[in-house]
């Protein structure tokens, strides 16, 4: 991924350059102290990193960063001082001209998802691409590694002619009156981890999964300091400056859609995604919950996230469904569609489709 | 002025102890060392040093927690017989119990820094600075739990306040607090119940019946670490709990205990009787789930304690020997320690909502920290009641430390 990536439109929308040099610039003396209004320490500390410009700037702005507010409480202002901290200080971390987009939801736009499940082939290049876009840790230890989307490989010999006569699988209770056959065994339900020769494989069917981006989200409920929240244009979105990793996003979530950073993400210097998003794909820290976002650095400028953009058979399709010439739009109106655990009452803007 | 010489009274009389005393209050301090070198330490590497992972993300510290919360609320069993039904034994211990009661909840609140992935933030729960979510049954159970803190501190200390100057204890201040403090009580435990029932994705936890179930188990908890106390008191020092009391609270727990059972049962029997897929956090639980069995022998060792140690409160010969009944009521606590702790919180994330069974293994880290945040209740809870005893038996109060100022 390199810079040029940077859709051309996106500067002219951004109030401010993106260009960390030139930010560095205007970032005043004024400037910073407003930024850090809340606590004049911070501000003095801070105007004093900036005059001396060593690493200890780079603590600084992190310091500043501890005291800010919760993103959707900031002024413009605060969003731009905010969004020109963090690109100094990933700039400097990653060796590259980092941006981070602070665009906000358009109006007249609702993002929505569909996934054709019969197409799906399971190669999983939307999980790849997905981590690289986003900039997900990828250490080697347990829990370093975060996925936002799983695709689920279902055994299709489940409901074969031979086990249909084998009864139901074991430990699932005892049927007083009805079959009495000598259970087959428990089968997985989804196996995320598989590693095939060639996909698709012919005994499997696939189904992927990720963040629903419900309407009416359990894990935005239970946020204690809501910092997880839906945007007007529809994604659920984290303020990860203001997560307190509490993890109860996590247990309310059905579609266990979301991921603790339980180490410092592992996220090497020339694998970085410089095209960031505030409320998307910018790295995250230590302890904080991070979860699929539709791109927002790309979606937000009119592009499609990476999963539909990589996918080879065009199973993923995704659109305004407030635009009734959207293809989403046209899949909802004409297709079979259904929602995953509607019973849930989550109502969620990812629908499943087949021909 | 008498302010300053109740503090400086409070903190001499508590320093002073044998040697046991600064034994004991030295293991702990050890233990609690321990705690904050692992404290930093998942503050420094994250919560990977914890056997926590994105598939089981509540474990140890959530159910030292959740069970804690249950402690605090048991106060109310001195609370509730000293002040509704007069109890005389009780009346003369209820400081100990709001003694009890504030250092559960600060251990609670220990354990919720232990539990976040960055305690450094919590401060945006709190207005002006944070924002406090209504909706949140995180942010209720902390506005109530920050409340009983605040409650029995209050009642606690107002009425040592009292004793300690020989005035009289103002009852038009006093009693309305003891009474909501009392409604309290139930309310810390049960809207920590919903904190976990409220939630359909996790169906091991989504019934009703959870916050009576927390409340029937912190009331068999919580008297049975009472009565261990009282006990330990009775035994160290010259302050006198009527066998009264211990009766009274050894009754309560049996009661308790077996409502626990029975709830415990009625789930099963509901559970399994149709076992669909919402019973696989039980049946992992019970039997183990694809082969994986680590929290069975929690369960089952949890099983036999409290039907044990429930067997034999009944025999009103083994509750009333003052020799046995520690061994029941360590039974009872530690039965309902595992069963309302691991055996009800990991199970709940087995399998996960997309149906992935994996197992909970606490690290070492999260063992000491436990260990830790025990101790430092333990520590606290040894000044409180040292404290408090003093005052109760007149060994210090206003006029002595005079007398002692001026010689």
């Amino acid at each position: 991924m390199s810079t040029d990536n940077t859709p051309p439109d996106s500067t002219d929308r951004m109030p401010a350059s993106a260009d960390p040099a030139q930010a560095a610039q205007k970032s005043s003396r004024r400037d910073f102290l407003k930024a850090g209004g809340m606590l004049s320490l911070s501000s003095l500390m801070g105007t004093a990193a900036l005059m001396a410009q060593t690493d200890e700037a780079k603590a600084t702005v992190e310091w500043a960063e501890h005291f800010q507010k919760n993103y959707r409480l900031m002024t413009d202002d605060e969003k731009n001082e905010a969004r020109i901290r963090l690109e100094r200080r990933h700039s400097a971390e990653y060796g590259k001209k980092v941006t981070v987009d602070t665009s906000a939801a358009q109006p007249g736009v609702l993002m929505g998802y569909a996934l054709n499940i019969r197409k799906c082939i399971g190669c999983r290049r939307c999980v790849k691409a997905c981590v690289e876009e986003n900039n997900q840790s990828r250490g080697t230890r347990p829990g370093e590694r975060i996925e936002w989307i799983q695709v689920l490989r279902m055994e299709r010999g489940e409901f074969s002619q031979e086990k249909m006569n084998q009864g139901y699988p074991e430990g699932l209770g005892i049927q007083v009156g009805g079959n009495a056959y000598t259970p087959a065994g428990q089968v997985l339900e989804g196996q995320y981890h598989y590693t095939p020769e060639a996909v698709p494989e012919k005994d499997a069917t696939y189904m992927p999964i990720a963040c629903m981006q419900c309407e009416k989200p359990p894990c935005v409920k239970v946020c204690p300091v809501r910092t997880t929240y839906r945007e007007a244009d529809g994604p659920v979105v984290i303020d990860y400056n203001w997560c307190i990793g509490c993890r109860m996003c996590m247990s309310a979530c059905p579609y266990w859609a979301r991921r603790m950073n339980v180490a410092k993400p592992v996220l090497p210097k020339d694998e970085m995604n410089p095209v960031t998003h505030y409320l998307g794909n910018r790295p995250r820290m230590r302890g904080v919950v991070e979860k699929c976002h539709w791109c927002l650095q790309r979606t937000r400028q009119g592009r499609y996230p990476a999963c539909v953009e990589v996918c080879p058979v065009g199973a993923r399709k995704f659109g305004n469904l407030l635009d009734p010439e959207s293809e989403v739009s046209l899949i909802l109106a004409r297709k079979n569609v259904f929602r995953l655990k509607a019973e849930l009452n989550t109502f969620p803007k990812f629908f499943y489709f087949y021909d | 002025m008498r302010l300053i010489s109740f503090a400086n009274d409070y903190v001499r009389y508590v320093l002073r102890g044998s040697t046991k005393f600064y034994a004991w209050m030295g293991f702990l301090s050890v233990l609690i060392v321990g705690m904050m070198y692992v404290f930093y330490l998942q503050n420094t590497e994250g919560l990977i040093v914890t056997g926590m992972t994105s598939q089981i993300h509540d474990g140890l510290y959530f159910a030292n927690l959740v069970f804690l919360v249950g402690v605090a609320a048991g106060a109310v069993t001195i609370v509730f017989p000293a002040y509704v039904y007069h109890h005389d034994g009780m009346h003369k211990v209820t400081v100990l119990g709001e003694m009890l009661a504030i250092t559960a909840v600060i251990m609670v609140m220990m354990f919720v820094f232990a539990h976040m992935g960055r305690p450094d933030r919590l401060w945006h729960m709190i207005p002006p600075w944070g924002i406090y979510s209504f909706s949140a049954m995180l942010g209720w159970d902390v506005l109530v739990l920050n409340g009983y803190l605040f409650l029995n501190i209050a009642c606690g200390f107002y009425y040592l306040w009292a004793k300690y100057t020989g005035t009289k204890v103002n009852n038009r201040i006093f009693m309305p607090l003891v009474y909501i403090s009392i409604v309290w009580a139930l309310s810390i435990h049960t809207v920590t119940a919903f904190l976990i029932s409220t939630m359909p994705s996790r169906p091991m936890w989504f019934h009703s019946m959870m916050p009576i179930r927390f409340i029937t188990t912190a009331f068999a908890a919580g008297p049975a670490l009472i009565i261990l106390i009282f006990l330990i008191i009775r035994k160290n020092t010259k302050f006198w709990i009527e066998d009264s009391a211990i009766n009274l609270l050894s009754t309560i727990v049996s009661w308790c205990l077996g409502l626990a059972i029975f709830l415990t049962m009625s789930e099963i029997v509901v559970e399994l009787y149709a076992r669909t897929e919402h019973a696989n956090g039980l049946y992992y639980l019970m039997f183990g789930l694809h082969g994986l069995t680590s929290l069975v022998p929690w369960f089952w060792s949890s099983m036999a304690l409290m039907l044990t140690s429930f067997v034999l409160f009944l025999i009103p010969s083994v509750r009333t020997n003052y020799k046995r009944l520690p061994i029941l009521c360590v039974m009872a606590f530690t039965g309902i320690w595992i069963e309302k702790g691991m055996g009800l919180i990991v199970p709940g994330f087995v399998p996960t909502p997309i149906g992935e069974v994996t197992e909970y293994y606490p690290t070492f880290v999260e063992w000491l920290m436990t260990a830790g945040i025990w101790a430092f209740g333990f520590f606290i809870l040894t000044i409180l009641l040292k404290g408090a005893i003093g005052i109760l038996q007149g060994e210090i109060s206003y006029g002595s430390s005079q007398a002692a100022s001026a010689e």
